[in-house]
Protein backbone atom coordinates (compact mmCIF):
# COMPACT_ATOMS: atom_id res chain seq x y z
CA UNK A 1 0.00 0.00 0.00
CA UNK A 2 1.62 3.31 -1.02
CA UNK A 3 2.26 5.43 2.07
CA UNK A 4 3.55 8.98 2.28
CA UNK A 5 5.65 9.46 5.42
CA UNK A 6 5.58 13.01 6.75
CA UNK A 7 8.69 13.42 8.84
CA UNK A 8 11.40 15.85 9.81
CA UNK A 9 14.29 13.38 10.01
CA UNK A 10 14.41 12.42 6.36
CA UNK A 11 18.00 11.00 6.53
CA UNK A 12 16.74 8.36 8.99
CA UNK A 13 13.69 7.64 6.83
CA UNK A 14 15.94 7.27 3.78
CA UNK A 15 18.30 4.95 5.62
CA UNK A 16 15.32 2.86 6.74
CA UNK A 17 14.31 2.51 3.11
CA UNK A 18 11.04 4.46 3.20
CA UNK A 19 9.97 4.90 -0.44
CA UNK A 20 7.85 8.09 -0.19
CA UNK A 21 9.09 10.76 2.23
CA UNK A 22 7.55 14.23 2.68
CA UNK A 23 9.87 16.64 4.45
CA UNK A 24 8.38 18.53 7.40
CA UNK A 25 9.65 21.29 9.68
CA UNK A 26 9.90 19.95 13.21
CA UNK A 27 9.75 16.80 15.28
CA UNK A 28 6.86 17.79 17.62
CA UNK A 29 4.58 19.01 14.79
CA UNK A 30 4.92 16.88 11.65
CA UNK A 31 1.86 18.52 10.08
CA UNK A 32 2.33 22.05 11.31
CA UNK A 33 4.69 24.93 11.94
CA UNK A 34 3.86 26.96 15.08
CA UNK A 35 6.20 29.75 13.98
CA UNK A 36 3.64 30.72 11.34
CA UNK A 37 0.49 32.79 11.85
CA UNK A 38 -2.61 30.51 12.09
CA UNK A 39 -3.83 31.03 8.52
CA UNK A 40 -0.35 30.56 7.07
CA UNK A 41 0.18 27.42 9.13
CA UNK A 42 -3.08 26.00 7.81
CA UNK A 43 -1.86 26.67 4.24
CA UNK A 44 1.45 24.98 5.07
CA UNK A 45 -0.41 21.92 6.37
CA UNK A 46 -2.55 21.83 3.25
CA UNK A 47 0.62 22.10 1.18
CA UNK A 48 2.15 19.14 3.05
CA UNK A 49 -0.96 17.04 2.36
CA UNK A 50 -0.87 18.05 -1.31
CA UNK A 51 2.76 16.94 -1.43
CA UNK A 52 1.73 13.66 0.20
CA UNK A 53 -0.91 13.14 -2.50
CA UNK A 54 1.67 13.92 -5.18
CA UNK A 55 4.00 11.33 -3.58
CA UNK A 56 1.23 8.73 -3.54
CA UNK A 57 0.56 9.36 -7.24
CA UNK A 58 4.25 9.10 -8.21
CA UNK A 59 6.04 5.86 -9.09
CA UNK A 60 9.29 5.53 -7.11
CA UNK A 61 11.92 2.81 -7.05
CA UNK A 62 13.68 3.68 -3.80
CA UNK A 63 13.69 6.25 -0.99
CA UNK A 64 12.50 9.53 -2.50
CA UNK A 65 12.10 12.84 -0.69
CA UNK A 66 9.24 15.10 -1.84
CA UNK A 67 9.53 18.78 -0.98
CA UNK A 68 6.51 20.98 -0.48
CA UNK A 69 6.65 23.51 -3.28
CA UNK A 70 3.18 25.06 -3.33
CA UNK A 71 2.90 28.77 -2.60
CA UNK A 72 1.96 27.76 0.94
CA UNK A 73 5.56 26.78 1.48
CA UNK A 74 6.75 30.36 1.35
CA UNK B 1 24.58 -41.14 16.00
CA UNK B 2 23.19 -42.43 19.26
CA UNK B 3 19.83 -41.55 20.76
CA UNK B 4 19.03 -41.28 24.44
CA UNK B 5 15.39 -41.01 25.42
CA UNK B 6 13.70 -40.48 28.69
CA UNK B 7 10.29 -39.54 30.05
CA UNK B 8 10.07 -35.83 30.72
CA UNK B 9 8.79 -36.29 34.28
CA UNK B 10 11.67 -38.63 35.02
CA UNK B 11 14.24 -36.26 33.55
CA UNK B 12 12.97 -33.32 35.57
CA UNK B 13 12.28 -35.03 38.93
CA UNK B 14 14.93 -37.76 39.15
CA UNK B 15 18.12 -36.14 40.51
CA UNK B 16 20.59 -38.33 38.62
CA UNK B 17 18.78 -38.49 35.30
CA UNK B 18 20.46 -35.57 33.55
CA UNK B 19 23.98 -36.69 34.41
CA UNK B 20 23.11 -40.20 33.33
CA UNK B 21 22.07 -38.98 29.88
CA UNK B 22 25.31 -37.04 29.52
CA UNK B 23 27.27 -40.10 30.66
CA UNK B 24 25.47 -42.24 28.06
CA UNK B 25 26.46 -39.73 25.41
CA UNK B 26 30.08 -39.82 26.50
CA UNK B 27 30.09 -43.63 26.52
CA UNK B 28 28.73 -43.61 22.96
CA UNK B 29 31.65 -41.36 21.95
CA UNK B 30 29.35 -38.40 21.31
CA UNK B 31 31.05 -35.15 20.38
CA UNK B 32 27.95 -33.02 20.26
CA UNK B 33 24.60 -33.37 22.01
CA UNK B 34 21.37 -32.27 20.41
CA UNK B 35 18.49 -31.95 22.88
CA UNK B 36 15.03 -31.44 21.47
CA UNK B 37 13.29 -29.76 19.75
CA UNK B 38 11.04 -29.54 22.79
CA UNK B 39 8.55 -27.19 21.03
CA UNK B 40 6.27 -25.56 23.62
CA UNK B 41 6.38 -28.48 26.05
CA UNK B 42 7.55 -27.15 29.42
CA UNK B 43 8.98 -30.21 31.17
CA UNK B 44 10.52 -31.47 27.95
CA UNK B 45 12.10 -28.05 27.42
CA UNK B 46 13.49 -27.97 30.95
CA UNK B 47 14.92 -31.48 30.47
CA UNK B 48 16.55 -30.55 27.14
CA UNK B 49 18.06 -27.39 28.55
CA UNK B 50 19.43 -29.17 31.61
CA UNK B 51 20.99 -31.88 29.45
CA UNK B 52 22.58 -29.24 27.22
CA UNK B 53 23.87 -27.31 30.23
CA UNK B 54 25.31 -30.45 31.88
CA UNK B 55 26.90 -31.53 28.61
CA UNK B 56 28.55 -28.13 28.23
CA UNK B 57 29.88 -28.34 31.78
CA UNK B 58 31.31 -31.77 30.89
CA UNK B 59 33.12 -30.24 27.95
CA UNK B 60 30.79 -31.46 25.21
CA UNK B 61 29.26 -29.22 22.65
CA UNK B 62 25.49 -29.12 23.02
CA UNK B 63 22.50 -27.46 21.42
CA UNK B 64 18.95 -27.45 22.74
CA UNK B 65 15.93 -26.40 20.70
CA UNK B 66 12.57 -25.14 21.91
CA UNK B 67 9.92 -22.48 21.43
CA UNK B 68 10.89 -18.98 22.66
CA UNK B 69 8.14 -19.16 25.33
CA UNK B 70 9.37 -22.48 26.74
CA UNK B 71 10.33 -22.21 30.45
CA UNK B 72 13.37 -24.35 29.64
CA UNK B 73 15.04 -21.18 28.40
CA UNK B 74 15.68 -20.24 32.02
CA UNK B 75 17.66 -23.40 32.72
CA UNK B 76 21.10 -22.16 31.76
CA UNK B 77 21.77 -24.01 28.52
CA UNK B 78 24.49 -22.10 26.70
CA UNK B 79 23.04 -22.54 23.21
CA UNK B 80 19.29 -22.76 22.58
CA UNK B 81 17.84 -22.49 19.10
CA UNK B 82 14.21 -21.54 18.45
CA UNK B 83 11.69 -24.15 17.32
CA UNK B 84 7.99 -23.97 16.54
CA UNK B 85 5.41 -24.31 19.30
CA UNK B 86 4.10 -27.79 18.45
CA UNK B 87 5.32 -30.96 16.73
CA UNK B 88 3.40 -29.75 13.69
CA UNK B 89 6.43 -27.49 13.15
CA UNK B 90 8.85 -30.43 13.39
CA UNK B 91 10.11 -30.16 9.85
CA UNK B 92 11.02 -26.46 9.86
CA UNK B 93 12.29 -26.70 13.43
CA UNK B 94 14.63 -29.60 12.62
CA UNK B 95 15.88 -27.88 9.48
CA UNK B 96 16.75 -24.78 11.47
CA UNK B 97 18.35 -26.87 14.21
CA UNK B 98 20.41 -28.80 11.65
CA UNK B 99 21.59 -25.58 10.01
CA UNK B 100 22.59 -24.14 13.40
CA UNK B 101 24.41 -27.33 14.26
CA UNK B 102 26.36 -27.34 11.00
CA UNK B 103 27.38 -23.75 11.58
CA UNK B 104 28.40 -24.42 15.16
CA UNK B 105 30.47 -27.46 14.18
CA UNK B 106 32.19 -25.38 11.50
CA UNK B 107 33.38 -23.18 14.32
CA UNK B 108 31.17 -20.18 13.59
CA UNK B 109 29.23 -18.25 16.24
CA UNK B 110 25.45 -18.38 16.14
CA UNK B 111 23.35 -15.23 16.17
CA UNK B 112 19.68 -14.24 16.19
CA UNK B 113 19.43 -14.98 12.46
CA UNK B 114 20.18 -18.63 13.23
CA UNK B 115 17.31 -18.69 15.71
CA UNK B 116 19.64 -18.35 18.69
CA UNK B 117 17.56 -17.59 21.79
CA UNK B 118 20.34 -17.45 24.33
CA UNK B 119 22.59 -14.48 24.66
CA UNK B 120 25.67 -14.89 22.48
CA UNK B 121 28.86 -15.11 24.46
CA UNK B 122 30.92 -11.97 24.43
CA UNK B 123 34.56 -12.39 23.57
CA UNK B 124 37.24 -9.93 24.53
CA UNK B 125 39.33 -8.93 21.55
CA UNK B 126 42.25 -6.56 21.30
CA UNK B 127 41.61 -3.62 18.98
CA UNK B 128 44.39 -2.66 16.59
CA UNK B 129 44.54 0.87 17.99
CA UNK B 130 43.17 2.80 20.97
CA UNK B 131 39.68 4.26 20.74
CA UNK B 132 40.88 7.85 20.30
CA UNK B 133 42.97 6.92 17.27
CA UNK B 134 40.13 4.92 15.71
CA UNK B 135 37.73 7.79 16.30
CA UNK B 136 40.07 10.20 14.51
CA UNK B 137 40.48 7.69 11.67
CA UNK B 138 36.71 7.46 11.32
CA UNK B 139 36.42 11.24 11.35
CA UNK B 140 39.07 11.52 8.62
CA UNK B 141 37.25 8.87 6.59
CA UNK B 142 34.03 10.84 7.00
CA UNK B 143 35.73 14.06 5.90
CA UNK B 144 37.10 12.22 2.89
CA UNK B 145 33.55 11.45 1.84
CA UNK B 146 33.09 7.96 3.27
CA UNK B 147 29.81 8.33 5.13
CA UNK B 148 29.44 4.61 5.82
CA UNK B 149 32.59 3.98 7.83
CA UNK B 150 31.57 2.85 11.31
CA UNK B 151 32.49 0.38 14.03
CA UNK B 152 28.86 -0.04 15.04
CA UNK B 153 26.72 -0.73 12.00
CA UNK B 154 23.08 0.27 12.54
CA UNK B 155 20.59 -2.58 12.29
CA UNK B 156 19.92 -3.24 8.63
CA UNK B 157 16.42 -2.27 7.65
CA UNK B 158 14.53 -4.83 5.63
CA UNK B 159 14.28 -3.62 2.08
CA UNK B 160 10.78 -2.44 1.29
CA UNK B 161 9.59 -2.58 -2.28
CA UNK B 162 7.85 0.65 -3.14
CA UNK B 163 4.14 0.08 -3.72
CA UNK B 164 2.68 1.14 -7.06
CA UNK B 165 1.25 4.68 -7.10
CA UNK B 166 -2.48 5.37 -6.90
CA UNK B 167 -4.75 8.14 -8.15
CA UNK B 168 -5.56 9.90 -4.86
CA UNK B 169 -8.70 11.47 -6.32
CA UNK B 170 -10.35 8.06 -6.56
CA UNK B 171 -8.62 6.31 -3.64
CA UNK B 172 -9.66 5.68 -0.05
CA UNK B 173 -6.86 7.22 2.01
CA UNK B 174 -6.13 6.62 5.69
CA UNK B 175 -4.41 8.95 8.15
CA UNK B 176 -1.88 7.22 10.41
CA UNK B 177 0.51 8.50 13.06
CA UNK B 178 3.14 7.33 15.49
CA UNK B 179 2.71 10.67 17.27
CA UNK B 180 0.62 9.42 20.20
CA UNK B 181 -2.51 11.50 19.57
CA UNK B 182 -5.44 10.04 21.55
CA UNK B 183 -8.76 11.33 22.95
CA UNK B 184 -8.26 13.62 25.97
CA UNK B 185 -7.57 11.58 29.10
CA UNK B 186 -6.06 8.71 27.11
CA UNK B 187 -9.03 6.38 27.83
CA UNK B 188 -7.31 3.31 26.35
CA UNK B 189 -4.04 3.90 28.22
CA UNK B 190 -1.70 3.95 25.24
CA UNK B 191 1.90 3.85 26.51
CA UNK B 192 3.98 7.02 26.08
CA UNK B 193 7.14 4.98 25.39
CA UNK B 194 7.92 1.46 24.18
CA UNK B 195 4.31 1.08 23.08
CA UNK B 196 3.20 -2.52 22.80
CA UNK B 197 0.10 -1.79 20.77
CA UNK B 198 -1.76 0.59 18.51
CA UNK B 199 -5.26 2.03 18.58
CA UNK B 200 -7.79 3.51 16.20
CA UNK B 201 -10.14 6.44 16.64
CA UNK B 202 -13.10 7.58 14.62
CA UNK B 203 -12.76 10.83 12.69
CA UNK B 204 -15.60 10.45 10.17
CA UNK B 205 -17.93 13.44 10.32
CA UNK B 206 -15.33 15.77 11.87
CA UNK B 207 -13.79 18.55 9.82
CA UNK B 208 -10.86 19.10 12.19
CA UNK B 209 -9.41 17.83 15.45
CA UNK B 210 -10.54 20.20 18.17
CA UNK B 211 -8.02 21.30 20.80
CA UNK B 212 -9.07 20.03 24.22
CA UNK B 213 -10.82 16.95 22.88
CA UNK B 214 -7.55 15.31 21.86
CA UNK B 215 -4.30 14.89 23.69
CA UNK B 216 -0.78 13.94 22.67
CA UNK B 217 0.73 11.44 25.10
CA UNK B 218 3.98 10.81 23.21
CA UNK B 219 6.84 10.71 25.72
CA UNK B 220 9.58 11.69 23.30
CA UNK B 221 9.03 15.43 22.81
CA UNK B 222 7.19 18.44 24.23
CA UNK B 223 3.51 18.01 23.45
CA UNK B 224 2.64 21.71 23.89
CA UNK B 225 2.25 22.38 20.16
CA UNK B 226 0.34 19.17 19.52
CA UNK B 227 -2.17 19.86 22.29
CA UNK B 228 -2.65 23.46 21.14
CA UNK B 229 -3.63 22.14 17.69
CA UNK B 230 -3.97 18.35 17.32
CA UNK B 231 -4.14 18.76 13.51
CA UNK B 232 -0.37 19.30 13.75
CA UNK B 233 -0.10 15.56 14.48
CA UNK B 234 -3.00 14.21 12.39
CA UNK B 235 -3.72 16.70 9.57
CA UNK B 236 -7.46 16.08 9.53
CA UNK B 237 -8.54 19.65 8.69
CA UNK B 238 -6.43 19.81 5.53
CA UNK B 239 -7.32 16.25 4.50
CA UNK B 240 -11.07 16.87 4.89
CA UNK B 241 -10.73 20.01 2.79
CA UNK B 242 -8.89 18.10 0.05
CA UNK B 243 -11.52 15.34 0.14
CA UNK B 244 -14.30 17.93 -0.20
CA UNK B 245 -12.55 19.32 -3.28
CA UNK B 246 -12.30 15.86 -4.82
CA UNK B 247 -8.51 15.70 -4.50
CA UNK B 248 -8.93 12.69 -2.17
CA UNK B 249 -11.48 10.05 -3.17
CA UNK B 250 -12.54 9.37 0.39
CA UNK B 251 -10.94 9.58 3.82
CA UNK B 252 -10.91 6.39 5.89
CA UNK B 253 -13.32 6.75 8.83
CA UNK B 254 -10.65 6.13 11.49
CA UNK B 255 -7.07 7.10 12.08
CA UNK B 256 -4.59 4.56 13.45
CA UNK B 257 -2.17 5.61 16.15
CA UNK B 258 0.71 4.30 18.20
CA UNK B 259 3.68 5.87 19.94
CA UNK B 260 7.07 5.64 18.28
CA UNK B 261 9.38 6.23 21.23
CA UNK B 262 12.05 3.72 22.18
CA UNK B 263 10.19 1.31 19.92
CA UNK B 264 12.04 -1.79 18.80
CA UNK B 265 12.29 -2.47 15.08
CA UNK B 266 10.48 -5.76 15.70
CA UNK B 267 7.51 -4.01 17.35
CA UNK B 268 7.39 -1.37 14.62
CA UNK B 269 7.42 -4.06 11.97
CA UNK B 270 4.56 -5.87 13.68
CA UNK B 271 2.49 -2.66 13.84
CA UNK B 272 3.18 -2.09 10.14
CA UNK B 273 2.06 -5.58 9.18
CA UNK B 274 -1.06 -5.30 11.34
CA UNK B 275 -1.89 -1.84 9.98
CA UNK B 276 -1.52 -3.00 6.40
CA UNK B 277 -3.82 -5.97 7.02
CA UNK B 278 -6.36 -3.82 8.85
CA UNK B 279 -6.41 -1.14 6.18
CA UNK B 280 -6.56 -3.57 3.30
CA UNK B 281 -9.53 -5.28 4.92
CA UNK B 282 -11.23 -1.90 5.22
CA UNK B 283 -10.69 -1.18 1.51
CA UNK B 284 -8.05 1.54 2.05
CA UNK B 285 -5.71 2.04 -0.93
CA UNK B 286 -3.12 4.50 0.35
CA UNK B 287 -2.00 6.18 3.56
CA UNK B 288 -0.51 9.37 4.93
CA UNK B 289 1.63 8.62 7.98
CA UNK B 290 2.97 11.38 10.20
CA UNK B 291 6.17 10.70 12.14
CA UNK B 292 7.57 12.74 15.00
Amino acid sequence: MPTALLCNLDPIARRAGVPRIVKTRGIPYPAGDPSLEAGEERMWRRGLCETALRALATAVSGPTVFETTSEAAR
Amino acid sequence: MATAWCGDDHAVTEPGAIDEIVRLAQQAGGEVIVAGPAFGSGRYGVACARVAAAAARAGLRAVAAMHPDNPGLEEGAPVVVASGSTARDARSSCERLAAALRKLLAGAALGPDDGLLTRPRRATVRAPAPAAERAVDLLLARLAGDDRATEIPPPAAAAVDAAAPVDPSTAVIALLTEGGLVPAGNPDRLESARASRWLRYRIAGSSALEPGRWECIHGGFSVTWANADPNRIVPLDAAVELAAEGRIGRLHAEYLVTVGNGTSVAAARRFGVEWAAELRKAGVQAAILTAT
